[in-house]
């Protein structure tokens, strides 16, 4: 079986400078995979590159077995792959309705997608009694879940997921990883990328740790919870 | 995307002052803008027309207002009690007038016309009011009249809504009933056997005097038997709407009928923007792709009709109106489409530039030696024939009217389902995060060049039917005005609105036209209200309904 996710030797570069230097790695159709690092560290950059919005300057990207390296972003999506961007970037001036009917633009199995739309309402039924309000004016948790729905009902079978717990109270945060655990038991192949590397990290199957633009560690999300360097550096214990 | 950053983050903040000091202020800033508005000359202009017979003028009637204005927003501060709020007023009042009282002193006194030419001794005997021109007698009671003016705005100012909201719906009938004469004489006029009234009501220029206070009692009366009458039988406000939709689709059919042919040709006017309105609103209102130069495709469908319609030397061929329209469209459409094309990578501001050159571009074009033998250069292209329908000649303004009207309705259903249906989605996604809109499967360029083409069609329909009015084209009715002027109708309007589109071209376009006194301080006027509408109403006069929510969009991407 092929990989959901096969990233080779990726290089993404903003004029000279070099955010990500030849980052390999790959993720399995089903699982839950997390990049963790610092600020700055190239997470966001490798996300964008996965969906085009960045240029890549060397490396590959395949998506099930398929080569989506130069397609342009909008065609990546109907190849399966769908992003929830960092800082939830709504359409603050639509309706969470409408909002969630554009993450659908791609498709055009309408039936399916109101059967998507009402998963995805049982999935965040908070979102049910928002339906009609204007999205910007919902509380950060409640856009969270309107980011996530947008990007489910393009009924993706990778989810990019960028940050999804930043500026969140703890309840909401758990809240959110429990949502992206059940949407991959439900099939759909995660790529978190998360500076709360705690929590990615607990419900990660496998994990990369980027540093500067390269992958420096990769091992099972509880593996790397336990792992000295990571304690040190991401989850605030003492060496 | 820029443009609702501008006009959303707009919002000027007052400091508190003390009462009286802000009534100076007030005062003074009137003041400012009496001694403007007679400095430019726009006081002389303006009263050569008398909107009362005899007895008041526009100029009078324009300083007036502003003078009221200030009484009123002094009183409506809402600080002090009503006699401190009166006194506040007449203060604001008497600093304006006495403003525009030491304009004249100095008028007379010192030679200011090699600098300031309206400063003329003419200015000075229209600002004395009759009394002996710069006599203390005159310049005294310019203050004492300000004073008035304002006291009486600052007591309409204190009193309750009902009354308030009476006393300005009187003031409001009349002065509209005084400034659009013509219209109103001409209605009255076109009634069979009704012809008192109109020697009653208007004299030959404006309202007679006894009619006023008929008028201002009228409509008063009309608004608080209103407020009385929806206060008691609870008319729920979406019937009174749907009435009022009705009242004013009936009002629309049957203008040119009822009126002359000056009005008729206004009202063509308006619709003829309405429909360029129509197609730039698809283009900045739905998808935000500014486009300075959208004047380039009125261009086109004119060309193509004259072309295509004329008996004149210049012609390619001579076929009806009915063949040359959809090749117009069509060919401004492609015109669109080319022009799409190089500016697909440019955002923001950026954009209005490019745009901007391109639609000078065509305009030189046309100018140009190369192209001069075809298009006729400066000498333009004349003898384009009328547009006949079942035998009938569409020539009179009231006939093509309907033509553009007919047009209008067709653009605003086919704008309507654009806009409710997945492409309109896909635009205002673009317009409001393109990264995002991408990353959902929009795909960029297809739907911007979709949206150039389609307002470009749209603005070719309207070039259409203006070379069919006007039968001949000459490359100086398509300069950057005409597509700042259709910027400003969105801006005016409510960007994204359709109903926008049409409040804001009979306020653009329609008013001036009709309120001929205005003339060569059309501009000016364009300016004020523009920067008003800014300060006051960033979203439009009749803004679309996702920019009525008072939401500021996420801004939080870098």
């Amino acid at each position: 079986m092929s990989k959901a996710l096969d990233v080779r030797d990726l290089t993404v570069a903003y004029g000279q400078i070099a955010a990500v230097r030849g980052a390999s790695f790959t993720v399995e159709p089903g699982e839950i995979a997390t990049i963790i690092g610092a600020n700055g560290a190239g997470k966001t950059t490798i996300l964008n590159a996965l969906c085009g919005l960045r240029d890549v300057r060397a490396g590959t990207v395949t998506l099930g077995g398929e080569d989506i390296t130069h397609l342009p972003p909008h065609e990546r999506v109907r190849h399966g792959l769908a992003q929830v961007p960092e800082g939830r970037r709504l359409f603050g001036r639509m309706s969470v309705a409408e909002n969630l009917e554009i993450g659908g633009y791609a498709r055009s199995d309408h039936a399916a997608q109101k059967h998507d739309l009402d998963h995805v309402l049982e999935l965040f039924p908070r979102l049910r009694e928002r339906y009609r309000q204007l999205a910007g004016t919902l509380s950060g948790g409640e856009q969270q879940m309107v980011a996530m729905g947008r990007a489910l009902m393009a009924k993706p079978r990778v989810l990019l997921l960028d940050e999804p717990t930043m500026g969140l109270a703890p309840q909401i945060v758990d809240l959110v990883l429990d949502a992206v655990r059940r949407v991959n038991r439900e099939g759909v192949t995660v790529l978190l990328v998360e500076q709360n590397a705690y929590g990615a990290l607990e419900i990660a199957d496998r994990a990369f740790v980027l540093e500067s633009g390269e992958i420096t560690l990769t091992g099972h999300g509880l593996e790397l919870i336990n792992h000295e360097r990571v304690r040190s550096a991401y989850l605030g214990h003492e060496a | 995307m820029s443009f609702n950053t501008v006009t959303s983050s707009f919002k000027v903040t007052r400091r508190r002052r003390a009462p009286l000091a802000e009534a100076a202020r007030v005062g003074l800033i009137a003041g400012a803008a009496l001694v403007a508005f007679a400095l430019i000359g726009a006081y002389a202009a303006m009263d050569k027309r008398h909107v009362v017979e005899d007895l008041l003028t526009l100029s009078q009637i324009a300083c007036g207002l502003m003078v009221f204005a200030a009484g009123y927003a002094t009183a409506r501060d809402g600080r002090s009690g009503p006699a401190a709020a009166l006194l506040h007023g007449l203060v604001a009042g008497a600093v304006a007038g006495a403003c525009l009282a030491l304009l004249v002193w100095l008028t007379v006194s010192v030679n200011l016309r090699a600098t300031l030419v309206a400063a003329s001794p003419a200015l000075a005997r229209a600002l004395s009011l009759g009394a002996p021109v710069a006599s203390t007698q005159a310049l005294a009671q310019l203050p004492v009249l300000g004073a008035l003016l304002a006291g009486l705005g600052a007591a309409v100012g204190l009193l309750p809504p009902a009354g308030r909201h009476a006393m300005t719906t009187g003031l409001g009938v009349v002065l509209v009933a005084g400034l659009f004469r013509d219209v109103f004489a001409s209605m009255l006029d076109n009634l069979p056997d009704f012809t008192g009234p109109e020697i009653e009501l208007f004299g030959p220029s404006g309202l007679n005097p006894g009619a006023a206070p008929v008028l201002f009692a009228a409509g008063a009366a009309f608004s608080l038997l209103r407020r009385r009458l929806t206060r008691r039988a609870g008319v729920p406000r979406s019937g009174a709407s749907r009435l009022g939709s009705a009242l004013l689709v009936a009002g629309v059919l049957v203008l040119p009928l009822v009126t002359n042919d000056f009005v008729a040709q206004v009202a063509m006017l308006v619709a003829l923007y309405m429909l360029m309105g129509m197609g730039l609103n698809i283009e900045l209102g739905l998808a935000g792709l500014v486009d300075l130069g959208f004047v380039a495709f009125f261009a086109v469908g004119a060309y193509t009709v004259a072309l295509m319609c004329s008996s004149g030397p210049l012609a390619v061929a001579d076929v009806s109106f009915w063949l040359a329209l959809p090749v117009a469209i069509v060919l401004a459409a492609c015109a669109g489409l080319l022009f799409g094309l190089p500016v697909l990578r440019v955002r923001g501001d950026y954009l209005a530039m490019a745009t901007l050159g391109l639609g000078e571009i065509i305009r030189v074009l046309v100018l140009s030696d190369a192209l001069g033998p075809y298009l006729g250069g400066s000498q333009g292209i004349i003898e384009i024939r009328h547009p006949s329908l079942f035998g009938l000649e569409l020539k009179s303004p009231a006939s093509l009217y309907y033509l553009a009207l007919a047009l209008a309705a067709v653009v605003a259903f086919v704008s309507w389902r654009l806009q409710h249906a997945k492409i309109g989605r896909a635009w205002l996604a673009m317009r409001e995060d393109e990264d995002v809109a991408q990353a959902l499967g929009i795909d960029p360029v297809a739907s911007k060049l979709l949206a150039y083409t389609i307002g470009a069609a749209f603005a070719g329909a309207a070039g259409a039917v203006f070379a069919a009015l006007i039968g001949s084209v000459y490359p100086h009715s398509f300069q950057l005005l005409v597509s700042i002027n259709v910027l400003a109708i969105l801006v005016i309007g409510g960007l994204g609105s359709l109903p926008g589109v049409l409040v804001g071209a009979i306020v653009l376009i329609g008013l001036p036209e009709l309120l001929r006194e205005f003339g060569e301080f059309r501009y000016l006027f364009y300016g004020i209200a523009l920067v008003a509408m800014m300060h006051v109403r960033a979203e439009g006069l009749w803004p679309a309904a996702h920019a009525r929510e008072n939401v500021q969009p996420e801004n939080a991407h870098a």
